[in-house]
């Protein structure tokens, strides 16, 4: 596997930026956003990882058979999460078919 | 694939006691040498005699619910002693010997030397591998020696996290830690198989047991880390009484049943599809043939790693959970049958005009097919929303995943033991006995588990130690069948301890089989498994004699 040279005035700027996130979910903690108070937190969250995994991990100098693997991964939460919330969307709905109604 | 039968730096190593006089048995005889050793076959014979260490743990507990179940009075032990039993039995079972067992030995053992390597791609991460499942193994132990815990090996809220007791940590650690032994094994294979295949080994040429461990090995790295993490979710709510799963502090009990089968449903995967592996190994050299549809053999093997993430949801039809959402679990349960029907019916016909011969392993092979399709088909039964709803936690459960877990997955394991014990250890067990203790197990095995479809049926729940006298007559039955069962696994472990000093010495192939881990290495190999790399011009299973006309 190649092995890229990375300048460190990348991994100073990734750092600054997390460290700027961390300070922004800080501050956003403390404003009341009502319903969008989850989705900001959890943006700014799937951001700061995005960038670790990118340059800190070295993903974004990987080959493409990594790149597969990291897909793969994100693709099974992907599926955790979606059927999970299936069944917290539909618990409550109840349609059953009324024999009565039938009749 | 190439037809070619020349192999150019071919080393037949066929004449009794010609394997290299150096080996990996002999290259040092201290405690450091193999505590501290990084040969994968080393690390395999230290799995093998833990697990074997835990499977003997485990099945006492077995014993103790089967002789408590003997008669359907309480006699034996009070309610909260028999909830130990059955979940000390689980948990020892399933994380310390199933879901290890064939890879962490014979994928430990082969994969380098099926795929023409000296080692895996990490070794020293494979030792540190089995020094965290002893870690994890160690607390388990701990937690029954301090009285055992009682929530059902599957760690159910809030049994878990409010009603119990403090042991309950000590071995869900015990599980954590062993977890993350297992998430290393898998990407070690996973590495090893990409990156140090021989010259010539193209993915194609592999032998299925390889692609077995591989679709395994992907279970392992993505599966594992959900229940590790839905471990530590417990511990957080335990200790900071911060609310996921309990209702009061705003969680929701469910989600701990969706987060523990994300993982432990494809875990039964984990345990089964090493066992498949085996089987295509073992059906092709003892019919003298080589395997019907390599490649859908192999394909199904990643459909299943696939399609088993996608049907955690049929262990909670009955939980509260969505009816739409069990409904669509349903279906998806069906679509797994496919690839496994897939490999049963391709084993059927391979073994179709073989030159079958009944050796002892197999013999286990054979009894896996058969129980293994019990196991698959009554599975089909029970993705049946309707079905499932009526015998939900009965003894038809009890029944159907023991055909899938004992009848399968340990059937496999018996298998491989017997098929690789000459190339592991150079030394030939008692065939006579072999065959003699495959039949046992058969027998016991059957005599034990089949009684529970019928006793779960009638509407039996598992998890009791009383039950309607009525029941007696089936618990007879199978408490015997347990008897027989157990005495059949003891026969083994007493001739393999003879055979380790009184066995003939064996040949590097005496089975004749094909593969370079029997073609090019000795029995037992040598410490970096091949003097030469072997270059590899044929496929796996070149077994019938090529007939060349001009």
């Amino acid at each position: 596997m190649a092995h890229h040279t990375i300048p460190t005035r990348v991994y100073y700027t990734i750092f600054f930026t997390l460290m700027v996130l961390t300070g922004l979910t800080v501050w956003v903690a403390f404003q009341d956003l009502g319903a969008w108070n989850d989705v900001v937190a959890l943006s700014i969250a799937t951001l700061k990882a995005t960038l670790v995994i990118l340059y800190f991990m070295h993903v974004r100098y990987s080959s493409k058979l990594t790149h597969a693997f990291i897909v793969a991964g994100f693709l099974f939460l992907v599926i955790l999460l979606a059927i999970t919330m299936s069944d917290y969307l539909t618990r409550d709905t109840l349609i059953a078919p009324k024999a009565w109604d039938l009749m | 694939m190439s037809t070619s039968v020349f192999k150019p730096g071919e080393r037949q190593l066929s004449d009794p006691g010609s394997g290299p006089t150096e080996n990996y048995l002999n290259a040092g005889f201290s405690a450091k040498s193999w505590l501290l050793t990084v040969d994968h076959k080393r690390i395999a014979i230290l799995y093998l005699i833990s697990l074997t260490f835990f499977f003997l743990i485990g099945g006492l507990f077995a014993l103790l619910i089967r002789l408590e179940l003997l008669t359907p009075a309480g006699d034996l032990m009070q309610s909260e002693t028999y909830n130990k039993m059955f979940t000390m039995h689980g948990i020892i079972m399933v994380f310390f010997f199933l879901i290890p067992a064939v890879p962490a030995v014979f994928g430990n053992f082969l994969i380098p030397l099926m795929i023409g390597a000296k080692d895996l791609a990490f070794p020293r991460l494979n030792l540190l591998s089995w020094y965290l499942y002893i870690g994890g193994g160690l607390l388990a132990i701990l937690a029954i020696a301090f009285g055992g815990v009682d929530t059902g090996w599957t760690f159910y809220t809030p049994y878990s996290s409010t009603y119990s007791n403090s042991n309950v940590i000590l071995a869900a650690l015990g599980a954590f830690i062993a977890g993350f032994s297992s998430i290393l094994t898998g990407l070690n294979f996973i590495v090893t198989i990409h990156k140090m295949r021989a010259p010539g080994m193209t993915w194609f040429r592999l032998p299925l047991m390889v692609w077995g461990h591989y679709a395994t090995s992907i279970i392992q790295i993505l599966g594992t880390p959900v229940v590790a993490i839905t471990i530590v979710l417990v511990a957080l709510e335990r200790l900071f009484s911060i609310g996921i799963f309990n209702p009061k502090l705003g969680g929701d009990p469910i989600l701990f049943q969706h987060l523990f089968w994300f993982y432990s449903h494809p875990a039964v995967y984990i345990m089964i599809l090493p066992s498949m592996g085996v089987m295509s190994e073992v059906i092709t050299c003892f019919s003298r043939k080589k395997i019907f549809g390599y490649d859908f053999i192999a394909f199904s093997s990643l459909a299943i790693a696939v399609l088993g993430f996608l049907v955690w949801g049929h262990h909670m039809y009955t939980s509260g959970q969505s009816i739409y959402t069990s409904m669509v679990f349903s279906i998806l349960t069906f679509l797994v049958a496919i690839p496994s029907a897939i490999k049963v019916f391709n084993w059927t016909a391979t073994l179709y005009k073989g030159s079958v011969s009944y050796s002892a392993p197999m013999l286990y092979a054979i009894g896996f097919l058969g129980l293994f399709t019990i196991g698959g088909l009554t599975g089909v039964f029970l993705a049946t929303l309707a079905v499932d709803v009526h015998v939900h936690d009965t003894y038809f459960v009890v029944a159907h995943f023991h055909y899938i877990m004992v009848g399968g997955a340990i059937m496999g394991y018996m298998a491989a033991l017997h098929f690789w014990w000459p190339k592991m250890t150079g030394r030939l067990y008692p065939e006579g006995w072999a065959r003699f203790s495959a039949l046992v197990i058969f027998v016991g095995f059957h005599l034990t588990f089949f009684p529970q479809f019928i006793v779960g049926y009638m509407g039996m729940p598992r998890r009791y130690h009383v039950y309607p006298e009525e029941f007696q007559i089936l618990n007879v039955f199978s408490t015997a069948g347990a008897t027989i069962l157990g005495i059949g696994y003891l026969i083994p472990l007493v001739y393999f301890l003879w055979s380790l000093k009184y066995g003939p010495r064996s040949s590097a192939n005496p089975w004749n089989a094909k593969g370079l881990e029997w073609e090019q290495a000795g029995s037992p190999p040598e410490t970096f498994n091949f003097r030469d790399t072997p270059v590899v011009m044929e496929g796996a299973y070149e077994y019938e004699p090529k007939i060349w006309l001009k």
